[in-house]
């Protein structure tokens, strides 16, 4: 029971996010979990979310991974994934007939793509020890403009069958084709942390890169990989994001999703400081900011009050998560915990509530 | 963000220092190179005087940035609340009570208030700046657009006269083509950043504010440690960021007399961006910030020189990323080169502990 506890306490802030937004729609209409049934495909609210979350869930995957090593962030993944996917877009342009394997050749160039700018990061960061923020500086000021050059600042549109139903549903299957992707990916890379040490060594890095060096762990090939896994996951959402669009818009595609991909690893309760890390944390974080949107959509809020509303959500919630306010909450809980220990029995574990504030504190 | 820098031996000189020497050296040599390769624009005064003319706010703003990044933090709305301060002077001064002292008034609060809101709740309730700063650019965006859409063009008579008031330097200028003789022309935008430059400067180099901002950012716990009051010093950083972004919010405005949902928008970007390039360090206790100008004048020298090249529209932002990345490298290297100096000599000492244990 205590360990379960110890490694879900990270998850209830997203959870409890959560939980008050479907409130505040179950409040709003009752209909909120209602799903109907279009052309053999599931719409509603719920699906919608995932819809509309699925290269947010994958970006703030990578997030997560290049926060925990590096302890700072790459604000380049919206212009990262906008050149992977003009080289996916110039590659089923150029093909004479759109065959699934054309796409599939066009996803790995654009992989290919992802990993070197990537690796261009990587470099900076592992090797020059420049801070994240700022090495991601130079992809994000000249990103959209290599997009340009690449995709000829035509904004191509992408008209053919296969982009529609990757970007949309494939017949016969009730879920939309970017849910699925995205719970493909989910599963890859929950399989590749099962599978391996990574998260071991990734926390180990972002602990202290001193230490881990100390331990036989070589941190600058340990930020570079997992700089190399946030090129990867830009180059999958931005697959993702353009078949959905089904037109390559260099200027406006995924534009400032690294605002609300840091957000979602912070809500997600992970220290943007580096450390101990929680994709699961990061994955819910992701749905909850899309499930804020909708939410605040629903509740038809004057378009320009939007971001208002958001900012102040955001505020209460990083007030009610945050240290000295989590500090003082224990002490109430313990307080009232202990006072009605000592009605029910003997008071003889007195000693615990302290304990339970170290254990808070630590986590 | 708090740095676990290893404590190197203390050098002859200080990293805050040699990286504004970098940064000095690289502005003078880029005017240099641009004066050499179009002699015809950058030659005059007028076109040095300009940078600062137009670019006025962005050096206020870097200037606030700077005090944020040395003492640790990071501060991402600073664009947003100047873009908001202009469209609320706007609309202020184009309604019935509108005045110019009012206007100061209204930016100053504005900013004071966001620098507050933000500082009380980074430095009392530790919360990650990034995130909180993150909501503070998503507010004043929210009030932005909440406030007014359109476009307003201040027209009030005193304002206008405000806006065209130019300060004219007559022994200082160049001739045109008929003879003429041209003063150059000052904004009052650029005395604002010259006198805040000074003072900012000067509180942070002799104050003993100034000192524990440095203390803090470089390492808060010793700090704490020290006696001095860390949150209250993390506080007031935010305090005066939130402040010369108001400030600078004013100026724009005197700039450019309109409010505009589009000011100042991305400027949060481009004040890292110069703030980096001038010397200080995201990590924080590292900085100078005489170097805050100088970042700033030397990314819009690389843009007026790429303009002057004539460089197709779309390849500027590369060209200008390409810069970037030459200077944060050469930056790396210079320092590295100075960490491998520091690491022989902390080496003895080193190894003498271990050989102890």
């Amino acid at each position: 029971m205590s360990t379960m506890k110890k490694s879900f306490s990270h998850l209830v802030l997203p959870l409890s996010v959560m939980a008050l937004l479907i409130i505040i729609n179950l409040v709003k209409g009752a209909d909120y979990f209602r799903i109907t049934m279009v052309n053999g495909a599931l719409y509603g609210n719920i699906p919608n979310i995932l819809f509309g979350a699925s290269e947010l869930v994958i970006l703030s995957i990578g997030m997560t991974l290049v926060t925990a090593s590096s302890r700072g962030q790459d604000i380049s993944i919206g212009e990262s994934a906008t050149i992977t996917s003009a080289i996916f877009v110039q590659y089923v342009l150029q093909a004479s007939e759109v065959t699934p394997l054309t796409i599939v050749v066009a996803f790995l160039l654009s992989c290919v793509g992802g990993l070197v700018l990537g690796a261009f990061n990587g470099t900076l960061v592992s090797i020059f020890k420049v801070q994240p923020m700022v090495a991601s500086l130079i992809l994000f000021t000249g990103g959209r403009s290599i997009a340009f050059m690449i995709d000829g600042k035509l904004s191509p549109i992408l008209a053919n069958d296969i982009s529609n139903k990757i970007g949309t549903v494939i017949p016969g299957i009730p879920i939309q084709t970017p849910i699925i992707l995205t719970v493909v990916f989910i599963v890859l890379i929950a399989v590749v942390f099962k599978t391996t040490n990574l998260r071991l060594y990734v926390e180990t890095v972002g602990i202290n890169p001193n230490a881990a060096r100390l331990n036989g762990i070589n941190p600058k090939k340990i930020i570079f990989l997992t700089f190399l896994i946030m090129g990867f996951c830009s180059a999958v959402a931005g697959f993702i994001a353009v078949n959905k669009a089904g037109r390559h818009d260099s200027v406006n595609l995924l534009k400032l999703i690294m605002m609300d991909a840091i957000l979602a690893v912070a809500i997600g309760g992970n220290s943007l400081g580096g450390g101990k890390f929680s994709i699961t944390g990061s994955i819910i974080g992701a749905y909850t900011i899309e499930m804020l949107n909708r939410t605040l959509l629903r509740l038809e809020i004057e378009p320009a009050m939007i971001k208002v509303f958001k900012a102040i959500f955001i505020i209460i919630l990083m007030v009610v998560a945050s240290p000295v306010a989590r500090a003082y909450f224990t002490k109430v809980l313990d307080k009232v915990r202990s006072s009605n220990k000592r009605k029910e029995s003997i008071p003889k574990d007195a000693h615990i509530p302290t304990t339970n504030i170290a254990v808070k504190k630590e986590e | 963000m708090a740095s676990v820098n290893v404590i190197k031996p203390k050098a002859r000189m200080s990293n805050s220092n040699i990286l504004f020497l970098i940064a000095a050296v690289i502005f003078v040599l880029m005017y240099l190179f641009a004066i050499i390769s179009y002699p015809g624009s950058f030659m005059q005064f007028q076109t040095f005087f300009d940078l600062f003319n137009l670019n006025a706010p962005l050096i206020i703003m870097t200037l606030g940035l700077c005090i944020v990044m040395i003492g640790g933090g990071i501060d991402i709305s600073i664009g947003s609340v100047c873009g908001l301060v202009t469209m609320a002077c706007a609309v202020f001064l184009e309604s019935d009570k509108g005045n110019i002292g009012g206007a100061i008034l209204i930016s100053l609060g504005i900013g004071i208030a966001f620098g507050i809101l933000q500082g009380y709740l980074i430095s009392y309730l530790e919360i990650q700046p990034f995130i909180i700063t993150l909501s503070g650019l998503f507010l004043a965006q929210g009030l932005l657009t909440t406030l007014h859409k359109d476009p307003i063009n201040v027209t009030m008579p005193a304002f206008v006269r405000l806006r065209d008031f130019d300060i004219i330097i007559t022994w200082l200028g160049t001739k045109n083509r008929l003879g003429v003789f041209i003063p150059c022309e000052i904004k009052p935008g650029t005395i604002i950043v010259v006198i805040l430059l000074v003072l900012l400067a000067s509180v942070m180099k002799w104050s003993r504010f100034g000192r524990n901002v440095y203390a803090v950012g470089g390492n808060s716990h010793s700090a704490n440690m020290l006696g001095i009051n860390v949150k209250k010093t993390i506080f007031l950083t935010y305090v005066i960021s939130g402040l010369t972004a108001g400030l600078a919010g004013f100026v724009y405005i005197m700039t450019t007399g309109a409010g505009n949902v589009g000011n100042a928008s991305g400027a949060e970007m481009k004040a890292i961006a110069s703030a980096i390039i001038g010397g200080t360090l995201l990590n924080g206790g590292v900085g100078n910030l005489l170097g805050a100008p100088i970042g700033t004048l030397t990314l819009l020298v690389i843009n007026e020189l790429i303009r002057a090249a004539g460089v197709q529209s779309n390849f500027q932002a590369m060209v200008s990323g390409l810069l970037l990345y030459f200077f944060i490298v050469l930056q790396s290297i210079i320092m590295a080169l100075r960490d491998k100096k520091g690491f022989r000599l902390a080496l003895p000492s080193w190894l003498r502990l271990s050989n102890k244990g």
